[in-house]
């Protein structure tokens, strides 16, 4: 029993940076932006917000609970905010491929980050390749004091860090604002329908900029959320992993829709870390890793032969727009 | 500045690149009437109606509503000024219901609540008497239905000029009866309306003015109630055009190609084709009418081997070697490698039938890339080729070397039919070849299909023109619902038999 409880808590672990980052690149992508940049912008995510609590973390003895978390929060939001805007200028304003502009932004992000880790690396004079931001790591990681004498409640669902709640409320955000308003409806529209959404005075190049900005910094949290509590605020470089990636293949299988993004991360990340539950061979944990990959391409499969028409992918998703194009 | 007109338009200009799609125009809408605007293909209605709604912007020129000068730079400003458009290709978004479509980019005060909108979609339909569920999305909807969301969304945001472009193209004449007396309504409760088309007949019963582009330039505009047929084709064009197609006898009764019981079934299992019973000989012109949608499309790429049949069989009786052929389950190349010479025109001119980010050059090679040494491309036969055609069909290009997609509508498809008579066919189809052609383009192609007939072409020839069908082909089939509900002889028949036709298959009363 205490094995399966432990199990679920880790997958949810697991699962929020990729919640974080398929709720931003759902809220992209249904701008008609495919923002295949994403996870080098939550590298970037991560690597700003470290800097910043490097910084801090230094500069001071006793850490103030609220600057802990401020300092990195602003700078994670302010490098994926930046390495954003590096995107939609690209593609929205040039009109640069959307496809190459996110692959180059993915290499170019992860680079940053091993780049800046590196330096901070040498900097900290630490004999060990990471950094251990332990002092800020642990405001983030705090949970109710109260949540481990709930027993398996309290275990399951209140012995987390704020992040991990912050990424569901931003998913039920999302999913609020794109199904129930007409921020929702314009965006939805722009992604649909670029030319019909310019016709009826909708700013698609406002919206697009907008969501691909706001996207990319909720999964450039995603980033922070695992250098600060899910590894305790240790940097190493490449810790992230494919992570972001996966976050894009879960856009496909909750088929754009952020409120199934949540149920999904967590079985991507249980899936995720399956092979360390299941005592299998050497060999066999690749097999187990590719799961969350071989999951996704099932539902791909499944809803291009099923042909729902809500379920597809935005129309105009990897399109630029252009109004006077004939 | 004349307080009197809703809309007016001085020395507007615009040009893309070479093309100059407007020079010097000068228009003028009043309150309250129907203003036909007429032009060729190409003559820059459609530019010049989207600088009126802001989505392109004049290089000249001066736009005065009520007489007072504006600028408008965008959509948004086209609201502010209460002008709304309808355009041929609608501006919905497939997987909205109707009323989010009309929801979209209104910045009403408020919480947004889609059911306050459908509210007044309803209202609305009621008083100029639309009939439409605003909760059906749009994908679900006919042709005639995303019409009419269009036209209430104008109206939903209270325009107070109407710009229709080419509405009637898609619809049935019943379907356009039934819209022009809602266009009557609107006018009579004091809008403005503009209106493209291409169709005299409309003009001359729905407008109260024509105003005539021609090239791009403004000819004039002249009372609809003091002109005729022949004097707007005239300022049209320029100078007279003969409104008769030349008619000869087919050249032979033989059958080319015969249609033996075929069948299809469409991907959610509708049979899309019933039983078609069909030959076509060498030397005539075979017309296929129907209301859109009827099987014509699955009849003719079942013919070019792009949809499988259920059953049936298509026979092929080839002039050279006397043989008899099936080529039903045949992919094209296999098709071609039978000795079939089958040109296709598809309905699709930009999808199936050219590239459009490639130029006329390429496109012709689309044909002929199997030709030339070894791995290299034979270029110069297709270069001659563009040559030609560009010559002999008059195609409005800056050159051999210019994306198709960039040519307008007409030009395009000249390309396009040029490209498959020059491949010497002895089976021709065309699907709608004229559809969003002016009447010099018409006439050329009507012409160059009547040149392959005389050679002993057997043509296909899928229209929506009763008028066209009766006057240019030898034997007209009737499609309704994927069945040949009749064959007629073209030289005979009536106007309100192939229109009964259309609407009744025989035996059984599919829309009872």
């Amino acid at each position: 029993m205490n094995i399966v409880i432990a199990f679920l808590h880790r997958a949810i672990l697991q699962g929020t940076p990729l919640l974080f980052g398929s709720t931003g690149e759902i809220i992209t992508e249904k701008s008609g932006n495919l923002n295949l940049g994403i996870p080098g912008i939550m590298y970037i995510g991560a690597i700003s917000g470290v800097i910043g609590g490097f910084f801090y973390q230094n500069s001071t003895i006793s850490v103030n609970p609220f600057l802990a978390i401020f300092i990195p929060l602003l700078c994670s939001l302010v490098g994926s905010l930046l390495a954003s805007l590096l995107y939609c200028f690209l593609t929205i304003t040039l009109r640069a491929n959307q496809n190459v502009t996110g692959l180059a932004l993915t290499t170019f992000g992860i680079g940053f980050g091993n780049f800046f880790g590196g330096s901070l690396i040498k900097l900290s004079g630490a004999d060990v390749p990471s950094i251990a931001l332990t002092r800020v790591a642990k405001v983030f990681k705090t949970s109710l004091p109260f949540a481990k004498q709930l027993g398996i409640f309290g275990e399951l669902f209140l012995n987390y860090g704020f992040m991990v709640y912050l990424a569901i409320i931003l998913a039920v955000i999302a999913a609020f604002v794109l199904n129930k308003t007409r921020i929702g409806l314009h965006l939805r529209a722009v992604g649909e329908n670029p030319a019909t959404a310019d016709a009826a005075g909708i700013n698609v190049t406002k919206y697009r900029y907008c969501a691909t900005c706001i996207g990319g910094m909720i999964a450039g949290l995603g980033g922070l959320y695992y250098v600060m509590d899910y590894t305790n605020g240790v940097w190493s470089n490449n810790g992230f992993g494919d992570r972001g990636w996966l976050a894009i293949a879960l856009v496909i299988f909750a088929i754009w829709r952020p409120a199934l993004a949540i149920p999904a991360s967590y079985l991507f990340g249980g899936l995720y870390i399956l092979d360390n539950y299941l005592h299998v061979s050497m060999q066999l944990q690749p097999i187990l890793q590719m799961l969350p990959y071989v999951v996704t391409v099932v539902v791909l499969v499944l809803i291009s032969i099923r042909k729902k028409r809500e379920n597809q992918p935005p129309a105009s998703l990897g399109l630029n727009y252009f109004r006077e194009e004939r | 500045m004349n307080e009197a007109y809703a809309l007016e338009m001085k020395g507007v200009s615009k040009h893309f690149g070479d093309i100059k799609a407007n020079r010097n125009v000068n228009l003028t809408l009043r309150r309250g009437e129907i203003l036909a605007l007429l032009g060729e293909n190409g003559s820059g209605k459609t530019t010049l109606m989207n600088m009126i709604c802001g989505i392109y912007f004049p290089d000249e020129g001066e736009i005065y509503i009520d007489g007072k000068p504006v600028v408008i730079a965008s959509p948004v400003d086209a609201f502010r000024y209460k002008i709304g458009m309808v355009h041929q290709h609608f501006k919905l978004v497939d997987i909205f219901t109707a009323a989010e479509n009309i929801a979209l980019g209104m910045q009403d005060e408020g919480k947004y609540d889609i059911r306050e909108i459908s509210a007044r979609v309803k209202e609305i339909s009621s008083r100029y008497g639309f009939d439409i569920d605003p909760d059906k999305k749009i994908y679900d909807m006919s042709v005639s239905e995303k019409q009419t969301v269009e036209i209430i969304k104008v109206l939903y945001r209270g325009a107070d000029i109407l710009i229709l472009d080419e509405p009637t193209a898609v619809l049935t004449p019943q379907e356009a009866t039934k819209l022009f007396s809602v266009v009557r309504r609107m006018r009579d409760a004091g809008k403005s309306i503009i209106i493209i088309t291409h169709k005299l007949h409309e003009v001359l019963s729905i407008s109260d003015r024509v105003a005539i582009l021609r090239k791009g330039e403004y000819i004039t505009t002249v009372n609809t109630a003091e002109t005729t047929e022949s004097e707007l084709t005239e300022l049209m064009v320029g100078k007279k055009v003969e409104l008769n197609i030349d008619r000869s006898d087919p050249l032979t009764d033989l059958p080319r190609l015969e249609l033996r019981h075929i069948s299809c079934t469409g991907p959610e299992g509708l049979p899309l084709l019933r039983d078609v019973n069909l030959h076509v000989c060498s030397g005539e012109i075979l017309g296929i009418a129907g209301i859109a949608g009827s099987g014509q499309r699955e009849l003719l790429e079942s013919i070019a081997g792009l949809v499988r049949l259920d059953k049936g069989e298509i026979i092929y009786h080839n002039p050279k070697t006397g043989k008899v052929c099936d080529l039903r389950d045949h992919t094209p190349v296999q098709i071609r490698e039978m000795g079939v010479r089958l040109s296709f025109v598809p309905e699709d001119r930009l999808g199936m039938g050219l590239v459009g980010n490639m130029d006329i050059v390429d496109n012709m090679m689309l044909r002929s890339y199997r030709h030339g040494h070894g791995v290299f491309l034979d270029r110069k036969n297709p270069a001659d080729l563009a040559d030609r055609i560009i010559g002999d069909l008059q195609v409005a290009t800056p050159g051999p070397h210019t994306a198709v997609r960039k040519l307008s509508g007409g030009n395009v498809q000249k390309v396009l039919v040029g490209r498959e008579i020059a491949a010497a066919p002895i089976v021709l189809m065309t699907a709608y070849p004229v559809r969003g052609l002016d009447i010099n383009s018409s006439y050329m192609i009507y012409r160059l299909l009547n040149e392959q007939k005389q050679k002993g072409v057997a043509v296909i020839f899928v229209g929506e023109d009763i008028d066209v069908l009766l006057a240019l082909c030898d034997r007209v089939a009737v499609l309704c619902g994927g069945a040949v509900s009749g064959i007629l002889d073209a030289r005979t028949a009536t106007k309100e038999q192939v229109g009964y036709l259309m609407t009744h298959s025989e035996g059984e009363n599919r829309h009872a």
